[in-house]
């Protein structure tokens, strides 16, 4: 088990040269040099010329990859164009609104889809099924930034119980966590749902409760542990798409995490940035999936037996 | 029609019992007003075809058919006198595995996949032996693996870790671990390989004689009926047509045509063949059944009454036929 | 004659679908509101003239819904509803469009893998998983601001980022088709893989990929209507829904029904699709319905 951890860890490292190698090839492909981005208008021609060969921005493209990939090794992300500051800083500075946001979306979605998930498939027909279910089939529908856009209309105008923007006041996740998990609590149920109703037409399922196992035991007992097995693989991409989805979010209740960042940075033409936080959306997307694996692997013993190998 | 007059209640009673599938787009005729009964240290053979209603019947005597879909009509199931339609929750978790004990036909799935047999063995026996000590119960656990000839070492592995064979052990080690008065044997070699098969047939029978366990064996093989059980009864579209001790099954002259079929479908080394004579066509389809005789469009012996009419019962002693064939000749008519 | 009676299969095949589609109140809703959307989108300018959608009045801005204006109008001086019944083509489109283009490209690329299998197999998932190593909304709001906001480059950027959910699916699905005994007795018998995948795969895949393309179908216009919203969509002044609600932002303190309509009409358009696919699903593969 030990070496199959490492071995998916040591997997990520091509795939976050891939991921580098993408973002970097695509903001390499956008206008804008570093030299008149640093320099400013002011600045005469050649000395623009002159910075950008100072960086080596007038080099090969693949040169100019190679010499990103060294910095990166050594903690240097570059100079953000904008604000002439290291770009890392930044990404430390906004990461923990964006990560704080994510993770108590995914949350909330996991703490109101799965139970109600469980729920209907165990009351197969019942309200407790086509109430919830119904619902979820609606919600999916309702674009994340209107629903948001009604949440700040009715929570923070009308009532006034929320700050419309920022996050200052702890109060001020509230909206963004709401709007952002009401999708994904819709589709979890779903999810779960349809995962439970086929555990519990299973074998095993009907073993149990041929043994004598009371109804409560034989859900809670047989058929979670099997039936939330792709719930938890399920979670983990909610997670890791909700990270990449920050974007609108953030931009729409003005917070300041990597989704505002990346966004001002394409606007501003602000290459160094843009490709930092995007790769370091990617590192923490992908370190996410392999967890979700990894976790798999630990609840199933039949994967966790694949791997020990 | 009993199989035979009883004064007290037998430790098995089905009557008149009809089983319904009901789906939005159809209704399953799966069972259709069947009625036997089983004595204590008893062994029941109940044959017939795939979808004949087997494994309804045995599902319906734990009250495990599927929610939603299986439904008992009409008749009733008793056990120790006592209805299975009614019990409460608690009676019945107590009959489960405790009274009654049921293996089942696949153990590639009858064995959830995240436990281990032990911790699976051990809930069924901590299930009924509340009581019990964490070292007592690792101790019962260990016996009843090595009474179906499973090392006590394995009592961590996970199910994916044993063999067809060996799964369908562990299951019977299960069955057996509460020491149940009777054990509902679904097709339990059906899955595995014919050398298995042998080998776990004949623990079964073993385990049985040893423990004075009822059973109720459901299979399609006429070999596991004559090498195990007391009585027989042959099903058809849900409805018994055929039943009697293993002698009248296997010795008696008369047999429905049915049952001659069924014979006539295995080969016999002692009498010279050319072919095999397999039954022409299929079961009635169970969503539309046919109106008189359910075996009528297969019978060669079909008259025009059989389209019409259902057969009545012909008794002989303890061997009861249900055809039209025997309105005539048989010696008590019910 | 195989062909003949191949056709009468499929006429019966469809003809029982549509009976237990039928069955489906909700999805059969669903489909005329859907077909409504799809006549208000055809017949747009019978309805009310684009002009209005485009022309701005200085005089007439921010006014409430109306029997004259009734959405009312915009920042600029539009007439809401006019903008609103403009904006449902190009949703559609792009819906319709991105999801044509998953499924031809991911959809073979799905099928060829999971039939030819081996090197062919690995280099494909390879690349499949290249494109997934980022959240696909984050790769897709980075592609079209690099190559320019446009109906067309979000198209483009939308089919790119998808592809590999398609063609996963696709592939698992051509694996479980391949596996199956009657096509281990075609190839037995001699078929060559294309013609397994023509008269097997096909075939066999094809109610999993209808199903999939109306639910992809959904999903790609509400992934549209982010990008919109981000102003990387459809550029100003043509109508666009998600654009709609962006622009309602300024307003939507004092003027709140401005983002009502155009946020309802997506929700309608996203559910409505959504609803016909779930009838789908029940209708094309009964075992699949819970």
């Amino acid at each position: 088990m030990g070496r199959y951890v490492l071995k998916r860890f040591l997997l990520l490292i091509p795939v976050l040269l891939v991921a580098s190698f993408m973002i970097y090839g695509l903001m390499a492909l956008a206008p804008g040099d570093p030299g008149t981005a640093i320099l400013g208008t002011d600045a005469t021609p050649e000395e623009i010329k002159a910075y950008n060969h100072a960086v080596g921005f007038d080099r090969p493209f693949l040169v100019r990859y190679g010499n990103f990939l060294s910095d990166l090794l050594r903690g240097d992300l570059g100079i953000s164009y904008r604000t002439k500051q290291p770009v890392m800083n930044e990404i430390l500075a906004r990461m923990p609104v964006t990560a704080t946001i994510a993770c108590l979306s995914v949350l909330t979605a996991a703490l109101v889809g799965v139970p109600l998930g469980v729920l209907a498939s165990v009351k197969q027909g019942g309200l407790w099924d086509t109430l919830p279910t119904s619902m979820s089939m609606v919600i999916p529908a309702i674009p994340g930034f209107w629903l948001g856009m009604l949440l700040l209309y009715l929570f923070a105008f009308k009532l006034d119980l929320v700050p419309s923007f920022g996050v200052e006041d702890p109060l001020g996740y509230l909206l963004p966590v709401f709007a952002n998990s009401f999708g994904s609590a819709a589709r979890l149920q779903r999810y779960t749902r349809s995962s439970m109703v086929d555990i519990l037409q299973t074998d095993y399922v009907r073993t149990a409760r041929a043994k004598g196992a009371k109804e409560r035991v034989v859900i809670w007992k047989h058929a979670m542990r099997n039936g939330l097995l792709p719930v938890v693989t399920s979670i983990g991409s909610t997670l890791g798409a909700m990270l990449g989805g920050a974007i609108v979010m953030e931009s729409l209740f003005s917070l300041p995490g990597l989704g505002t960042l990346t966004l001002t940075a394409l606007n501003m033409r602000d290459a160094p940035t843009v490709v930092a936080s995007a790769l370091f959306v990617s590192v923490l997307f992908n370190t996410i999936l392999v967890l979700t694996d990894l976790a798999t692997a630990f609840l199933d013993p039949r994967v966790k037996a694949r791997y020990s190998k | 029609m009993d199989m035979k007059e009883v004064n007290a209640a037998p430790f098995i009673e089905v009557k008149d019992l009809e089983i319904i599938y009901k789906t939005d787009l159809e209704t399953v005729h799966a069972v259709n007003g069947i009625s036997f009964t089983l004595e204590k240290g008893q062994t029941l053979g109940i044959v017939g075809e795939t979808g004949a209603g087997k494994t309804t019947t045995a599902l319906s005597l734990l009250k495990l058919l599927p929610p939603r879909t299986g439904r008992v009509v009409n008749g009733t199931i008793c056990v120790e006198g006592q209805n299975v339609m009614e019990m409460d929750d608690q009676t019945l978790r107590e009959m489960r595995g405790g009274k009654i004990a049921m293996i089942f036909q696949d153990p590639m799935t009858a064995l959830n996949p995240v436990m281990t047999v032990g911790e699976q063995i051990g809930e069924a026996i901590l299930l009924h032996n509340a009581d019990i000590t964490k070292a007592q119960l690792q101790a019962r656990v260990e016996e009843v693996l090595q009474m179906v000839g499973i090392p006590a070492t394995r009592y961590s592995d996970y199910p994916h870790q044993f063999s067809g064979g060996m799964k369908q052990r562990v299951i019977i080690a299960m069955a057996l671990s509460c020491q149940p008065a009777m054990i509902i044997a679904d097709e339990p070699t059906t899955a595995l390989d014919v050398t298995i098969q042998a080998q776990v047939l004949s623990m079964m029978r073993d385990l049985r004689d040893r423990l004075g366990t009822a059973m109720i064996m459901i299979t399609h093989d006429l070999g596991i009926v004559a090498q195990t059980c007391d009585n027989v009864a042959v099903m058809y579209a849900g409805e018994i047509i055929e039943t009697g001790t293993s002698v009248d099954i296997f010795c008696a002259e008369k047999h429905h045509p049915y049952t001659v079929g069924l014979f006539g479908s295995i080969p016999n080394l002692k009498v010279k063949t050319r072919r095999l004579s397999p039954i022409v066509g299929l079961m009635p389809d169970p969503t539309n059944l046919p109106k008189g005789c359910p075996f009528a469009p297969r019978c060669d012996k079909c008259m025009e009454i059989c389209k019409t009419e259902k057969p009545g019962v012909y008794k002989n002693g303890t061997h009861q036929i249900r055809c039209h064939l025997y309105a005539n000749n048989a010696e008590e008519v019910v | 004659m195989d062909n003949k009676k191949r056709r009468a299969r499929s006429i019966a095949r469809l003809k029982e679908t549509w009976r237990r589609f039928k069955k489906n109140k909700l999805a059969v809703f669903a489909l005329c509101l859907l077909i409504g959307i799809i006549c208000v989108a055809l017949f747009r300018h019978a309805i009310v003239p684009y002009d209005l959608a485009i022309k701005t009045h200085a005089s007439e801005r921010l006014q409430p819904p109306s029997a004259e204006h009734w959405f009312g109008t915009d920042g600029r001086g539009r007439d809401v509803f006019a903008r609103v019944i403009h904006g449902a083509p190009t949703s559609i489109f792009i819906g319709l469009s991105v999801s044509v283009g998953c499924l031809i490209l991911g959809g073979l690329m799905g099928l060829a893998a999971g039939f030819f299998g081996g090197r062919f197999d690995m280099i494909i998932m390879r690349l499949a998983d290249m494109i997934s190593v980022m959240p696909g909304t984050l790769l897709a709001i980075v592609m079209v601001s690099v190559l320019g906001p446009s109906l067309t480059n979000m198209i483009i950027a939308l089919v790119f980022c998808n592809i590999p959910g398609v063609a996963r699916l696709t592939r698992s699905a051509a694996l479980t088709i391949s596996s199956q005994e009657y096509v281990e007795a075609a190839r037995g018998g001699g078929a060559s893989s294309l013609r397994n995948i023509l008269t097997h795969a096909v075939p066999n895949a094809s109610s999993l990929l209808i199903i999939q393309f109306t639910q992809n179908t959904a999903t790609f216009i509400l992934s549209a209507v982010n990008l919109s919203f981000l102003g990387l969509g459809v550029q100003p002044p043509a109508p666009e829904w998600g654009a709609m609600v962006n622009d309602a932002r300024e307003f939507f303190r004092t003027q709140p029904y401005l983002m009502m309509f155009p946020g309802l009409a997506i929700m309608l358009t996203a559910l409505s699709i959504n609803l016909v696919g779930n009838g789908l699903r029940d209708a094309l593969d009964p075992k699949m319905k819970t």
